[in-house]
């Protein structure tokens, strides 16, 4: 008689801990045969508030952390997906999802390469008309939400840029994208990624995505993965939320649309 | 012991205001249907008839700079563009006293700002955005980045010309036309803006002027023609404008409200931090939506530097804006004044405790003395919404942690003031504070090449330098 495998109860990453949706529901995800995979989280607007929670709690010590640390961190999750390659592979191929991992890898450590190299990229010192030294730096823009297109490689995508510059974030996995995207939080929860920085919630875009865009403590929101963007633009008003969705991966305009330019003068004399 | 000052009054005779004034469409003045009043708030005298603008005429304006987009300004090379920029430039620096005059009529602020600040800034914007228009290659979003097409703007009254020159002159370097609305209350520099738009021989339809309120400001916001929105205003409006746009394709830069934290630690140079601390609140009647509006004052030296502050507000001179030696001219508008002193009121209301130097008030027009709120808990509505008015709210920290928590402790973010003379302590609080504009060791400063704008809901984006060109240019797909 053959072995029994030993499965895994899919649930929330939510501040670096991996409960189960506080509203106790599911939802069944299957491969392209109609073969059960697995029950995911369904997450609701108390797991999205919780996430928020966290998200604003970390956001002092990353955004505060050098950026040669948050490089090495991001670094250090590539070496971790590195090792789990097999897992990964298995994982996309039963949901269908077409991302070679190698693919993901490589674009994480393009975004470890990014944290220590944004103030070069968008920094300027100004030369103002009167004895000022005066320049202007890009900092994290605080807590992010995201929802992206429900592929492994567009999650990657979005989610490094929102956190390479020091945002902490609460990212939308719909559907099968819950099966990579949770065990990938088990990548993060072994590479040192700080507990609130990355939280992940699985379940539906439709019920998740306007809380997200109403939340009055997120700064930003990338709703690439919306089709419908209107009401969300709308919802995101309330704070001035900024708003953004992208056509291009693996381009540093991401990561700087969740930047805030800071501009700081002083005087120069003796 | 006082100072006596003879009046010495800036001439007016350098000015000119006709009777009536309509729209500047399509590079002529086109009468309007209906008018409105435009004053002087110093004397409540009427300087002139103003049209306001209704949704035809909105269309009309936006026809006429889609035209002029399509088959004249997009066709320019950027450096032909720079060189009208750079005429321009030229033509405000030989008629600066002109229009110094005639904003300080419009507006209530004293001539000596008009004069050294605000009009200078205006001709230094256009100088600055002339040179950028043939190098748009190096603004940082990409090779040959495509102007959005017509820009529809909106401007406030606190800095008529000044927002104008903000707006206009990255929108035309990077080569899209403008339709811009000026502030109700404000109008006349815009117009005669117009006319050296004309002297320029600026092509027509490049620059369209619609006068009018908040109707004609939303009829410019919804109209199809319109790509980008640029807005200067109250953070409400602001709030709506993102509303209006969020189904369409347009994009926006918000600046919006604030309430700054001038944050003085003990080892401030007290008397320089006193003068920035007056130059915070008291520049330009606090209508400033960067106005170091909080007060956040060590502990063990805000007995001092309260006092110091009291005997430089006595020295502070309030009156005529046209005279030379006015510090704090006009409020601008009766409404403003209304709403300056309803919050001035919640400030008593709630506890805090209120003073004001012995001040004179001139019986017409409209004015406000200057006002310090002491006893300021974080609590208090002069605490935590914007006055837009010559009020400090003052409030004490007893170490930098504090200061800081207090400081961000608002949904604003756009400027704060640092005054310490120890250079490890300004840049970590530069650091810590959520704010896109920081002053250290000084306040109000402003320059072309520098970026402006806020965090938070202070607004989306940047003006100035670098990165306030780039939100008229958009990256080619």
């Amino acid at each position: 008689m053959s072995r029994i495998d030993v499965k895994k109860t899919y649930k929330l990453y939510i501040n670096g801990a991996f409960p189960r949706s506080e509203s106790g529901r599911v939802y069944e995800v299957t491969n392209a045969k109609g073969a059960f995979i697995a029950n995911p989280a369904l997450a609701s607007r108390k797991d999205l508030r919780d996430s928020v929670v966290a998200a604003r709690g970390a956001f002092g010590k990353w955004s505060g952390s050098t950026a040669y640390l948050r490089g090495q961190i991001i670094y250090r999750i590539a070496e971790m997906l590195e090792g789990r390659r097999e897992q990964f592979e298995a994982e996309l191929k039963s949901t269908g999802d077409k991302t070679k991992i190698t693919e993901a890898i490589d674009l994480i450590v393009w975004y470890a390469g990014w944290t220590d190299k944004l103030a070069a990229l968008d920094g300027v010192t100004n030369p103002v008309s009167g004895p000022f030294y005066n320049f202007t730096t890009p900092e994290a823009m605080g807590v992010v939400g995201v929802v992206s297109k429900p592929t492994f490689l567009e999650f990657i995508d979005s989610l490094m840029a929102v956190i390479a510059s020091g945002n902490t974030t609460v990212i939308v996995a719909p559907g099968a994208l819950a099966i990579p995207a949770m065990s990938f939080a088990e990548v993060l929860a072994t590479s040192d990624v700080p507990a609130g920085v990355i939280n992940i919630l699985t379940g539906k875009v439709d019920e998740l995505a306007p809380w997200l865009a109403s939340h009055m403590d997120i700064d930003g929101i990338d709703i690439t993965g919306v089709k419908k963007q209107g009401e969300l633009k709308v919802a995101a008003a309330e704070n001035l939320k900024r708003v953004h969705s992208f056509t291009k991966l693996k381009n540093p305009a991401r990561i700087l649309a969740f930047m805030e330019a800071k501009t700081v003068w002083h005087t120069v004399g003796i | 012991m006082t100072f006596e000052y003879a009046p010495a009054p800036e001439s007016k005779s350098v000015v000119k205001i006709e009777k009536e004034y309509g729209h500047f469409i399509n590079g002529k003045f086109v009468k309007g249907k209906k008018h409105f009043a435009t004053i002087n708030p110093a004397t409540e005298e009427v300087l002139s008839q103003i049209a306001n603008g209704d949704k035809g005429d909105i269309d009309k304006a936006v026809q006429a700079a889609q035209v002029a987009y399509t088959k004249v300004w997009s066709k320019l090379s950027g450096a032909e563009r720079g060189k009208y920029l750079y005429r321009i430039a030229r033509i405000l620096q030989e008629r600066a006293r002109e229009f110094a005059v005639l904003e300080t009529m419009d507006n209530g602020k004293p001539i000596r700002e008009t004069r050294d600040i605000d009009i200078p800034l205006v001709s230094a914007h256009f100088f600055y955005h002339a040179g950028w228009a043939d190098k748009l290659d190096y603004v940082g979003v990409g090779s040959s980045p495509k102007a959005h097409g017509v820009v529809g703007q909106i401007i406030p009254w606190n800095f008529p010309l000044l927002m104008l020159a903000w707006k206009v002159a990255p929108a035309l370097a990077a080569g899209n036309t403008v339709v811009l609305k000026p502030a109700e209350t404000t109008p006349l520099t815009a117009l005669l803006f117009a006319q050296v738009c004309q002297q320029a021989e600026l092509p027509a339809g490049v620059v369209n002027i619609v006068t009018g309120a908040g109707e004609t400001g939303a009829a410019l916001v919804n109209h199809p023609g319109v790509s980008k929105i640029a807005f200067t205003g109250s953070t409400e409006v602001g709030k709506s404008i993102a509303r209006a746009i969020a189904d369409t394709k347009k994009v926006a830069t918000l600046e919006l409200g604030g309430k700054g934290a001038n944050i003085v630690f003990e080892d401030a140079a007290i008397d320089q931090a006193v003068e920035g601390i007056v130059n915070g609140i008291f520049f330009n009647q606090g209508h400033v939506c960067c106005a170091g509006s909080r007060l956040l004052v060590q502990e063990n030296i805000a007995d001092e530097v309260i006092k110091k502050l009291q005997r430089r507000m006595e020295k502070i001179r309030l009156g005529d804006p046209l005279d030379k030696n006015t510090d704090i001219g006009a409020i601008n508008s009766k409404a403003q004044l209304e709403k300056i002193k309803e919050l001035a009121a919640s400030g008593s209301a709630e506890g805090g405790e209120v003073w004001s130097p012995a001040c004179e008030l001139p019986k017409n027009g409209f004015w406000f003395a200057p006002t310090i709120f002491t006893g300021v808990t974080q609590a208090h509505r002069i605490a935590r919404e914007e006055i837009f008015g010559p009020v400090l709210s003052v409030l004490t920290f007893r170490t930098p942690q504090e200061a800081i928590e207090k400081a961000n402790n608002t949904p604003f973010g756009l400027s704060a003031g640092i005054w310490s003379e120890k250079g490890s302590k300004v840049l970590w609080t530069a650091q810590q504070l959520r704010a896109g504009v920081i002053w250290a060791n000084t306040f109000n400063k402003f320059d072309p090449a520098s970026p402006f704008g806020g965090y938070k809901e202070s607004g989306w984006g940047r003006e100035g330098g670098r990165h306030g060109l780039a939100a008229y240019l958009k990256a080619v797909k």
